[in-house]
């Protein structure tokens, strides 16, 4: 079942391209936390990639935690897998964590449904703003201004507005059954 | 006014779940109203199943043939299936959309071929 805003958000346990752990932070460790399902195959999540990197630098010194998160089944989407997200992660592709989700429990808890899906929590975890980074996935100017606006928001005390957009993109890719 | 184009067939195969195909549809039909034909012409093919991906040869959503050639051909094989199109612009950005001029070259070309 997926929260809402407001609501706290579920754990998050994955392990990166590396093997290595992540998790989100504890409670009033971060400023904001930004949890972004993507992924290698979809158009969408490659049109807004380098936006959504680009957040992730412009607002690590402000004390924002940022994981992103391949959820797709693999089998059905090879270039989803381990070893070409990998790829993707040795190639400097990425400025943050990128978390591999094969049981796609963490996808679901959220109920993450796009790529890219954008999930923001305030310094107590709880959902601040969902949605998409910004306004046109073919549109590089757009800078995901509303991540952004939603980060300035919250670093400046005040809750995001809009708090929810319609996340737009290839769909999570289920395994069967 | 007449043209080559009118005996080229122009498929535009979709699949509902990449919703660029609305704007790709809207941007195949100015090209082909702009070269003087009606976009009633343009045969709209929905891809449901794996099956049909396969069937169609479909690499992905949206895809844009214009008298059998796909405007977006790479000249290597691609797998066939249920999924979204990666288009590159001419700056390397990545892009769910054709580019508009691709469209209206391979317009063009299709005129030129049934001149």
């Amino acid at each position: 079942m997926s929260f809402g805003i407001g609501d706290v958000a579920p754990s998050l346990e994955l392990r990166n391209t590396l093997g290595e752990d992540h998790a989100l932070p504890a409670a009033g460790e971060a400023t904001a936390t930004v949890v972004v399902w993507t992924c290698n195959h979809c158009p969408y999540a490659l049109a807004w990639h380098d936006r959504i990197q680009a957040v992730a630098r412009d607002y690590d010194e402000r004390g924002v935690a940022f994981l992103q998160v391949n959820s797709n089944d693999a089998e059905r989407y090879p270039a989803d897998s381990p070893e070409a997200m990998r790829e993707r992660v040795e190639a400097g592709e990425f400025a943050t964590p990128y978390l591999h989700d094969p049981e796609q429990e963490a996808a679901r808890s959220f109920g993450a449904l796009k790529t890219p899906d954008v999930f923001v929590l305030d310094a107590e975890l709880r959902l601040a703003y969902r949605g998409a980074p910004d306004a046109d996935y073919d549109d590089p100017g757009q800078d995901a201004a509303w991540l952004r606006a939603s980060l300035d928001a919250l670093i400046a005390g005040r809750r995001p507005d809009p708090a929810e957009t319609e996340p737009v993109g290839c769909s999570v890719k289920w395994k069967a059954g | 006014m007449d043209s080559g184009a009118t005996r080229a067939r122009i498929e535009f195969l979709w699949w509902a779940e990449c919703p660029s195909w609305e704007r790709a549809l809207a941007i195949l039909s100015e090209e082909v109203t702009a070269g003087g034909l009606d976009s009633e012409i343009i045969e709209s093919i929905e891809v449901k199943t794996e099956a049909d991906a396969e069937r169609l040869g479909f690499p992905g959503s949206p895809t844009i043939r214009i008298g059998a050639v796909d405007i977006a051909a790479t000249g290597r094989p691609e797998p066939t299936g249920l999924t979204c199109r990666v288009y590159r612009r001419a700056d390397g950005r990545a892009s769910p959309l054709p580019e508009r001029e691709d469209i209206r070259a391979a317009l063009a070309r299709a005129r030129q071929e049934a001149a």
